[in-house]
C-alpha cells in the first residue's frame, strides 16, 4: 500500500527537544545571561551567605557593646561604633540576616495568600471572585504604609506582627497579579476536561493552573522581594519595624543620620549611615537585573538570531 | 512605481519571469541549534501565474511563502539560495529596498484576517494605509479605489463598509478586505498563507470567487498557500507539493490532479475518497429530548433539539460555526445545564449540572477537542497526561498504569517513547492522538469530537479518522462527531443532523440527508463543499449567479 510508505503517525514532523537535566538547561540558560542578570546573581548570592553565615563572619556578636561609643573607622572596629558602642560592621552583617530574612518569609506568605485566593477567583469567576475582587480593590483604596503603620499600632510592633500584616496587605497585589495571568489559562480546554473529568478544585489549581502561571509569578515574587524589604526597612526607619536590639538596616540608618553633618570633618563618619542604606540600594537592584533577565527569557521576548 | 500609470505600463508582459528563487535554504533555530526548514527548493513564477503551494503543517510552505518577499521570521535565517524580484535581488538587498517592494509590488494576505486588522482603526484607513503611504497617492484617489475594490469583491454596501471597524464585519467578509488592502496598490505577486482556511465553508467559496475573479481582473501573479487540495485546485494554474521542506512534485493543476507522479502525491489525493458503509443502529446510547439552552440566561443557542444516538455508530452534526453544534456537545457534558429538556444516558436521565453528577457517569462520557494544542497541559508529559484518568476512575496502582499506558500507546499507533515528550514536542497529529488516548483511557461509551480533525492537514486527518473507525469496531464506542466538513462527515458517520441557527433542520441516516431532495441550508451547505476538479468553483459561481 502506498500508504503505508508515505504516513505513519510516529514519522510526523514534531519538535523534538533534547533530552537535558536541569543543571545543563541552567547551565546554557546561564551561559546566554548579559552581564546585568550576573551581576544580579552575584550579589544575591553574595547576600544570602552573608546572611547564613553572619556568625562566623562578624568579628564581635550583634548586640555586643564596647566602652567606646561613636569611634571612628580603625583597625579594631573597621566601620566604627554606634550611639552605645555596637560595632557597625558586626551589626551590618547580621542586619542581612534580620532584613533579608524577615522579608523573604514576608514576601512567602504573602505569595500563599495571594495565589491560592487568586486561583480561587479565577476558577470560581462568580460571586466568590467578585467577593474577593472588591475587598481586595478596598484594601489596596487605603495608602499602603499608612494602613501599615495604623494596624501597627494596634497590634503592637513584634516580628510576627510586622511579618503577617505587611503579607496581607501585599498579598492584595498579587492577588491582582495571580487572577489577571489565571484567567488565561482557565479557559483553556485542558482545564475545562480536567473540569469534565471530576477533578477537585485542589487538583485544577495545583497541576492544571499553577504550573503555567509560574513564570511570571517568579518574576513578581523577585519585585514583591523588594517592596517588602523596602518598607520594611521604611518602617524600620520610622522606628516600629524590627525592634532593637536586633540590627537592622533600616534601624541603622536611623539611628547614624547624624552623623551626616559631620562630612566637613570627617568624610568616612559621614559615609557610614550610608552603607546599610547602599546595602539596601544594591540588593534591590540586583534582584531587579535578575528579575528582567528571567522575564525576557520566559516571556518569548527573544533576540532576533 | 506610479499606480497612476495605466495596467500596460506597470505590469511588463504576461508570461515574463517575474520572481525566480533558486536552491533557497532556510533554517530556523529552536533548542540551542540550526535545523533546516526549507532544504533547497526552486522556484519560478510568470505574471499572472498562480501557483498552489501545499504540503502537511512542519513542510516549510509558509516559509517558504515568506521568503519570495525576501522576509524570513524571527528566529529563522536566509542560508543560502538567490531571490529574482523582476531583477531586484532580494537575497541582498538592504532592508529599505525591501520595505519600498513590501505592500507596494509584493502583497500578504495572512491566514487569520481577524488578527492581522487593527481594531482601533476603521477597514478603509487600513486598506488604503500602504498604497498612501508607500506609492505616495493621493489619499481621497486611494478610497475611491478602494471602494471599487470592495465592489469587485462582492462585499455588501460596497461604498460604506470600509467605515466599520474590523469588528462589526464578519469573517469572511474581512477577509476580503485583507484582499483588497493586498490589491490596493496594485502589485505584481501576492502571496496567500492559507486566506480561507479559518472560514466556514458556505463562506469560503463567496472568498475563494472574489479572490479568483480580483486576482484574473488585474493580472496578478500570487502563490497561493493551502493544506486543502480542492481550493487549491480551483485557484492554481499550477501547484507544487512540499514535504519535510523539500519539493516532492511539480507540476499543472490539470495533470497532477489526474496524474500525481509520486507516491506522497497519490495519498494526498486519495485522502477523499474514504467513505465508512453506514450502519443503522436501534440500541439508542445518547438521547436529547426537547433541550433549550441558553449563555447567561437570555442568549438562547438551541432551540427544541432532539437527537438519539445509537450505540456503537457515529452521528455527525454538521452545521456552520453559530449553529449550536458545539453547544450540543456542553449540554451532555453538563457544561451547560439545558433550560428545558433533558439528555437521557442509556435510557437514564443524566443530570443536568456537571457538580451533580457521579465519577462513573462523567467516565462513560469523553471529549475529544478540535485544538489539541489547548486540550492538553503543556507542562505535562504524555505519561501524565493518559494516566491521569487511569489513576482517576481505575485506581490502577503506578505498575498497572504502566503497563496499561504502553497498551494504549499501541492503539493510537505510537510507541512507548513517546510518554516522556511534552505536548510541545509532538505534531498536530499525534496531539490529537494523544488526546484520543486520554479519552480512551477513561474506557467510555460516549466520545463527542469537537471538529476533532478540522485543524489538521488532510494526510494526518485521514489516519485519525481510520483511527477512530478502528477504534469504534474494537470496541462499540458511540460517537457524536461536530464538524463542518463534509468529507469528514461521508468518512466516518451513520447518521446525521444538520444544525441551523440552533435548530435541527434534517436528521437521519447519512445515505438520506447526502442525497435530495434537500432543505435550503442543507442543499447550500452541500454543494459549497470544494470538489477535486478545477472547474467546479467557475461551475458552482454560475450556478449561483443564475
Amino acid at each position: 500500500m502506498t500508504q503505508k510508505e508515505t504516513y505513519s503517525a510516529t514519522g510526523e514532523v514534531g519538535q523534538v527537544r533534547m533530552r537535558r537535566t536541569i543543571w545543563q538547561r541552567m547551565w546554557i540558560d546561564l551561559k546566554n545571561a548579559p552581564f546585568s542578570a550576573w551581576f544580579g546573581l552575584c550579589v544575591v548570592i553574595t547576600y544570602c551567605l552573608v546572611a547564613l553565615f553572619a556568625p562566623l563572619i562578624a568579628p564581635y556578636g550583634e548586640a555586643q557593646m564596647f566602652p567606646s561609643a561613636y569611634a571612628s573607622w580603625s583597625g579594631e572596629h573597621w566601620l566604627g561604633t554606634d550611639q552605645i558602642g555596637r560595632d557597625i560592621y558586626t551589626r551590618l552583617i547580621y542586619g542581612a540576616r534580620n532584613t533579608v530574612g524577615i522579608a523573604l518569609a514576608t514576601t512567602f506568605i504573602s505569595f500563599v495568600i495571594g495565589v491560592s485566593f487568586g486561583l480561587i477567583a479565577a476558577i470560581n469567576r462568580r460571586w466568590l471572585d467578585q467577593f474577593l475582587s472588591r475587598a481586595v480593590d478596598v484594601l489596596m483604596a487605603i495608602p499602603g504604609l499608612i494602613f501599615t503603620l495604623m494596624l501597627l499600632s494596634i497590634f503592637g510592633s513584634t516580628v510576627w506582627t510586622l511579618i503577617v500584616i505587611i503579607a496581607v496587605i501585599d498579598s492584595t497585589r498579587v492577588f491582582r497579579v495571580t487572577r489577571a495571568v489565571s484567567l488565561n489559562v482557565v479557559v483553556m480546554d485542558y482545564v475545562e476536561a480536567a473540569k469534565l473529568r471530576g477533578e477537585g478544585l485542589g487538583w485544577i489549581m495545583r497541576r492544571e493552573l499553577l504550573p503555567n502561571i509560574l513564570p511570571p509569578l517568579v518574576a513578581e515574587f523577585g519585585l514583591r522581594f523588594c517592596f517588602v524589604f523596602l518598607t520594611i526597612a521604611a518602617l524600620s526607619f520610622l522606628g516600629v519595624g524590627i525592634q532593637p536590639p536586633a540590627a537592622d538596616w533600616g534601624s541603622m540608618v536611623r539611628e547614624n543620620a547624624s552623623f551626616i553633618q559631620y562630612a566637613p570633618y570627617d568624610l568616612t563618619v559621614a559615609i557610614t549611615p550610608l552603607l546599610p542604606a547602599a546595602a539596601i540600594a544594591l540588593l534591590t537592584v540586583g534582584v531587579n537585573f535578575i528579575v528582567d533577565w528571567f522575564l525576557h527569557k520566559t516571556s518569548g521576548l527573544r533576540d532576533e538570531h | 512605481m506610479n499606480t497612476k500609470k495605466s495596467d500596460k505600463d506597470t505590469k511588463g508582459k504576461k508570461g515574463d519571469v517575474l520572481i525566480e528563487m533558486k536552491d533557497i535554504v532556510i533554517d530556523g533555530y529552536s533548542d540551542e541549534r540550526w535545523h533546516e526548514i526549507v532544504k533547497g527548493v526552486d522556484l519560478k513564477l510568470h505574471r499572472g501565474e498562480i501557483m498552489g503551494l501545499i504540503g502537511e503543517s512542519g513542510a516549510g510552505k509558509s516559509t517558504l511563502g515568506l521568503a519570495a518577499m525576501g522576509f524570513v521570521k524571527p528566529g529563522c535565517r536566509l542560508t543560502s539560495g538567490s531571490i529574482d524580484f523582476d531583477g531586484v535581488d532580494l537575497m541582498n538587498a538592504p532592508e529599505s529596498v525591501k520595505r519600498q517592494i513590501w505592500g507596494s509590488r509584493i502583497a500578504y494576505v495572512a491566514q487569520s484576517a481577524a488578527a492581522s486588522f487593527n481594531p482601533a482603526h476603521r477597514l478603509i484607513d487600513q486598506t488604503v494605509e500602504s498604497t498612501v503611504g508607500h506609492a505616495g497617492r493621493g489619499e481621497t484617489e486611494a478610497k475611491t479605489d478602494a471602494r471599487e475594490l470592495y465592489a469587485s469583491l462582492q462585499l455588501p454596501d460596497p461604498k460604506n463598509i470600509g467605515d466599520r471597524y474590523p469588528h462589526q464585519v464578519s469573517g469572511g467578509q474581512l477577509q476580503r478586505v485583507m484582499t483588497a488592502m493586498a490589491m490596493s496598490s496594485r502589485p505584481d505577486l501576492i502571496i496567500f498563507d492559507e486566506p480561507t482556511t479559518a472560514l466556514d465553508v458556505t463562506t469560503q467559496v463567496e472568498v475563494l470567487v472574489a479572490m479568483r475573479n480580483i486576482v484574473e481582473r488585474f493580472h496578478t501573479a500570487a502563490i497561493y498557500i493551502t493544506h486543502d487540495l480542492a481550493v487549491v485546485a480551483q485557484m492554481a494554474d499550477f501547484i507544487k507539493v512540499l514535504r519535510y521542506g523539500e519539493e516532492v512534485e511539480e507540476a499543472k493543476t490539470r495533470q497532477m490532479l489526474t496524474k500525481p507522479k509520486m507516491p506522497y502525491t497519490k495519498s494526498l489525493w486519495s485522502v477523499r475518497a474514504l467513505e465508512k458503509p453506514e450502519v443503522k443502529g436501534d440500541d439508542i446510547c445518547v438521547s436529547i429530548k426537547g433541550v433549550d439552552a441558553a449563555y447567561g440566561g437570555t442568549f438562547k443557542v438551541l432551540h427544541d433539539v432532539n437527537i438519539d444516538v445509537p450505540r456503537g455508530r457515529t452521528m455527525a452534526v454538521v452545521g456552520e460555526s453559530g449553529s449550536g453544534k458545539s453547544t450540543i456537545a456542553r449540554v451532555i457534558t453538563g457544561l451547560l445545564p439545558p433550560m428545558k429538556g433533558e439528555v437521557l444516558f442509556n435510557g437514564e436521565p443524566l443530570p443536568k449540572a456537571l457538580k451533580d453528577r457521579s465519577k462513573d457517569q462523567l467516565r462513560r462520557i469523553q471529549m475529544i477537542y478540535q485544538m489539541a494544542d489547548t486540550a492538553m497541559n503543556p507542562r505535562q508529559t504524555v505519561a501524565e497526561i493518559i494516566g491521569r484518568p487511569l489513576e482517576f476512575y481505575h485506581d490502577m496502582t503506578v505498575k498497572e498504569r504502566k503497563k496499561r499506558l504502553i497498551e494504549l500507546m499501541e492503539m493510537i499507533e505510537l510507541d512507548e517513547s513517546f510518554l516522556d515528550r511534552f505536548p510541545s514536542e509532538l505534531s498536530g497529529g499525534q496531539k490529537q492522538r494523544i488526546c484520543i488516548a486520554r479519552a480512551l483511557a477513561a474506557d467510555p461509551e460516549v466520545v463527542i469530537c469537537d471538529e476533532v480533525t478540522s485543524a489538521l492537514d488532510q494526510i494526518v486527518q485521514e489516519g485519525i479518522l481510520k483511527l477512530l473507525l478502528r477504534l469504534q469496531k474494537e470496541f462499540n464506542i458511540t460517537y457524536l462527531f461536530i464538524t463542518h466538513d463534509i468529507a469528514v462527515v461521508k468518512a466516518i458517520s451513520d447518521e446525521i443532523v444538520v444544525m441551523f441557527q440552533g435548530e435541527v433542520v434534517e436528521q437521519g441516516l447519512k445515505s438520506e440527508v447526502l442525497s435530495p431532495p434537500h432543505p435550503d441550508y442543507t442543499r447550500l451547505l452541500l454543494s459549497s463543499v470544494p470538489e477535486m476538479d478545477p472547474d467546479w468553483l467557475t461551475k458552482i459561481s454560475e450556478a449561483r449567479k443564475n
